[in-house]
């Protein structure tokens, strides 16, 4: 199919060129999906952390909880940041609708339980191996916590690129909390959709490759680290 | 014994054991066990698999905790405090994820020895110092266990305890053990090993505890257990016999 | 620490990207937007009057209903009831004439329908019925939805009645809803500008177009800022006066695609 050849040169075309437009718009990118990977892992991992390593009665009510909330679909979650962030709603008077502000909380929320679940699920793994060391040493809870995520920290690589995978690939939350504006809230994926509605097939696919690129690139730089970390056995 | 090292133990001598009794999936682990074990020497806990020597230990540590009973240190109930005044050595040692200096530092740093240096001269002690840098999960068995007696002895407890902490090693590694062993014994530390090995038994044992089926069938000095067993079960077992 | 730096310097970003003093949010239309209309004005709205344009484009009922959330501070949609109804109902103190222009309806080079070249829309949507030719509707509640539902009642055909058969509701914007036309192979109504700015036709024509009943005006109007105190109710006022303006409106008349003009002024 022509379109093929016709996006790959496109795609090409503005990468070499570093088109401003996309310059700006894969920057936005990565600004939001960076910005809500590092709030998702600041409150995510600790939780995930702690559920892994404390049993209590409500433990495994609250994982499946945040196994299923792993599947939230974005544009719901857009729509619940909007009723929110408007002017008529709770937060309104934040003025956060319609920034990139907007869309990092959209994104945060999305990726937390992701965070959470599946570092839970990896830690719980190093618990295993590692609670009879550490209680006979009598380590205080919060340092076993920070010890693990530490340890873990080749294996919650995967984690968080599942997260970061999530939040750069996302149309539905973003385009309705940010509103899809022009030099304003307009990313890779909302600009995606953007082109498409115009008709703009080719420009849209050439768009699409070259985030397929970005993630690609995120995830063999993910790779070569763990296969490093694996030929000295810290994975 | 050095004054010094008698002070290390801190008050914590002798271990009263009275009538501990651990039950698990309706199986009796460990059945109305009493004995006392005092301050001098090494004392090894023997017995067939199955008779609950490593459950005993891990009860005189507090990795486990018996239905009936209580285990007494000096006067006190086994508490979080006097936990953290033992060290237990494991079959299979937790290697953490870092290298073999940052496994030292990290238990070196729970209880305050923030100094490099120190840690540097327990690797040297168990000949681990050309491998600081070393990826910590990458060593022998032998390294690995080594490294571990110097996590263990790092943090210089009252009581360590070696649960068939050479076990899967090879002869000189061991040797290297038993050696840094018996140094730190003389110098006053408590030490309590489970071990199968009759001859480290013979080796390092001033008193011995034979366990089976739970209960303690014999605890007598090292010298009369090996000449001349009380029970029959220990008389089988020292024969080389399969013990039922 | 590697997280940290990664947090400042994405904070850093985000400040950076934080809005410029002189700036207002305007609720409109997907046609007007995709036809590339905003793209063309708004630069000059910007060197006249220093008020940075924002464009929240969805269909115009969400775009009323977000202005009734106080989500924004002008409206520039084209539905005239229901514009006027915002006016009754407060939430602008009056409606302005802007521009028009007018719809068409497009279909495949094959015309199954036969409706190709008709100047009266109702005949040809009364052929379509009778042919069960495919039919996509916009279906989003927007100012084109509204037109479309009230030519079919025109024609006296009851066309919800075959949703899901030969007519086919999209639930989209102006160029989703044409995307999905050329890709079935059916029938749409389009405002004239979203149709030529589109860029996926395939062999797709204008079928019928001229009948007056597919005049399609635009009306603008500022958030009344008592039912909204947060409305930038000053730059609003300039944005709407550029519009209608002399200047202004030369603007929209010349924004042409292809040669041809897409908007006709029309304020008073």
């Amino acid at each position: 199919m022509p379109i093929y050849s016709e996006s790959f040169a496109a795609a090409f075309g503005l990468l070499a060129s570093s088109d401003r437009d996309l310059m700006e718009i894969l920057a936005l990118s990565i600004n939001v999906s960076l910005a809500s990977l590092v709030l998702s892992c600041v409150i995510g991992l600790p939780i995930g952390a702690f559920l892994a390593m404390r049993h209590f009665p409500m433990r495994d009510f609250l994982v499946g909880v945040f196994n299923a909330l792993m599947g939230l679909p974005p544009v719901v979650v857009g729509l619940l940041v909007y009723l929110h962030l408007s002017r008529s709603g709770p937060f309104g008077w934040l003025g956060l609708l319609y920034t990139p502000q907007a869309m990092v909380i959209a994104q945060m929320i999305l990726i937390t339980p992701i965070i959470i679940a599946l570092s839970c699920q990896v830690l719980e793994d190093l618990h295993e191996d590692y609670k009879d060391f550490f209680d006979s040493l009598v380590v205080p809870k919060r340092t076993a916590l920070l010890a693990y995520i530490i340890d873990a920290r080749y294996s919650l690589m995967t984690v968080i690129l599942a997260g970061f995978g999530r939040a750069i690939s996302e149309v539905g939350a973003v385009i309705i909390v940010g509103g899809n504006i022009d030099h304003l809230t307009r990313v890779m994926t909302t600009a995606i959709a953007l082109e498409t509605s115009k008709g703009e097939l080719a420009l849209a696919l050439a768009l699409g490759f070259i985030l397929l690129a970005i993630s690609l690139a995120v995830n063999f730089l993910v790779q070569w680290l763990k296969a490093s970390a694996r030929r000295r056995a810290y994975v | 014994m050095s004054n010094q090292t008698a002070m290390a133990q801190r008050g914590l001598m002798p271990i009263t054991i009275q009538n501990i009794t651990l039950t698990l999936n309706e199986r009796m682990l460990i059945d109305d066990l009493s004995c006392i074990i005092k301050s001098d020497g090494i004392s090894v806990i023997m017995g067939p698999n199955g008779a609950g020597k490593s459950l005993f230990m891990r009860c005189l540590h507090g990795l486990a905790k018996p239905d009936m009973g209580q285990i007494l240190y000096a006067d006190t109930p086994l508490d979080s405090l006097i936990r953290q005044q033992q060290s237990l050595v494991f079959q299979t040692p937790t290697i953490l994820r870092r290298t073999v200096l940052a496994n030292l530092l990290f238990v070196a740093r729970q209880r305050g020895i923030d100094d490099p240096k120190i840690s540097m001269d327990y690797l040297a002690q168990l000949q681990l110092d050309h491998l600081a840098q070393h990826p910590a999960r990458l060593l022998s068995g032998g390294e690995k266990q080594r490294l571990a007696l110097a996590r263990a002895l790092i943090i210089n407890p009252a009581i360590l305890f070696l649960d068939e902490a050479t076990s899967n090693l090879d002869p000189a590694s061991i040797e290297t053990i038993e050696t840094n062993l018996q140094s730190v014994s003389k110098q006053g530390m408590k030490l309590i090993l489970v071990t199968h090995d009759v001859g480290q038994a013979k080796r390092l044992a001033d008193d011995v505890l034979f366990l089976h089926h739970g209960k303690l069938a014999e605890h007598s000095p090292a010298k009369s257990f090996f000449q001349k067993p009380k029970s029959a079960a220990a008389r089988a077992y020292l024969a080389g016999k399969l013990v039922l | 620490m590697k997280f940290a730096v990664l947090f400042a310097v994405s904070a850093a970003c985000l400040a950076t990207t934080a809005m410029a003093d002189s700036r207002i949010l305007v609720q409109s239309t997907t046609s007007t937007k995709n036809a590339g209309l905003y793209d063309y004005i708004l630069p000059m709205v910007k060197i006249d009057t220093g008020i940075t344009v924002n464009v929240v484009a969805v269909g115009t009922g969400a775009a009323i209903k977000n202005a009734m959330n106080c989500d924004g501070d002008v409206l520039l949609v084209h539905s005239r009831k229901r514009e006027d109804q915002f006016v009754a109902a407060g939430y602008a103190k009056q409606r302005y004439d802007v521009m028009y222009n007018d719809f068409v309806v497009i279909g495949p080079a094959g015309d199954p329908a036969g409706i190709a070249g008709g100047k009266d829309v109702t005949t040809a949507m009364v052929k379509i019925a009778n042919s069960k030719s495919k039919f996509a509707s916009r279906g989003d509640d927007s100012g084109t939805h509204s037109k479309e539902k009230s030519l079919w009642a025109m024609a006296k055909v009851d066309q919800a009645a075959s949703s899901g058969d030969w007519y086919r509701e999209t639930g989209s914007g102006m160029g989703t809803t044409l995307n999905a036309a050329v890709g079935m192979g059916a029938y749409a109504l389009s405002d004239r500008a979203s149709w030529g700015a589109h860029a996926n036709k395939a062999d797709f024509k204008i079928m019928v177009e001229g009948d007056q009943r597919l005049f399609n005006p635009y009306g603008v109007m500022l958030v009344d800022s008592q039912k909204c105190p947060n409305v930038r109710s000053k730059e609003g006022q300039i944005f709407i006066d550029w519009l209608i303006s002399a200047k202004g409106q030369a603007a929209i008349a010349s924004f042409k695609l292809d040669g041809k003009q897409l908007f006709f002024p029309n304020a008073e």
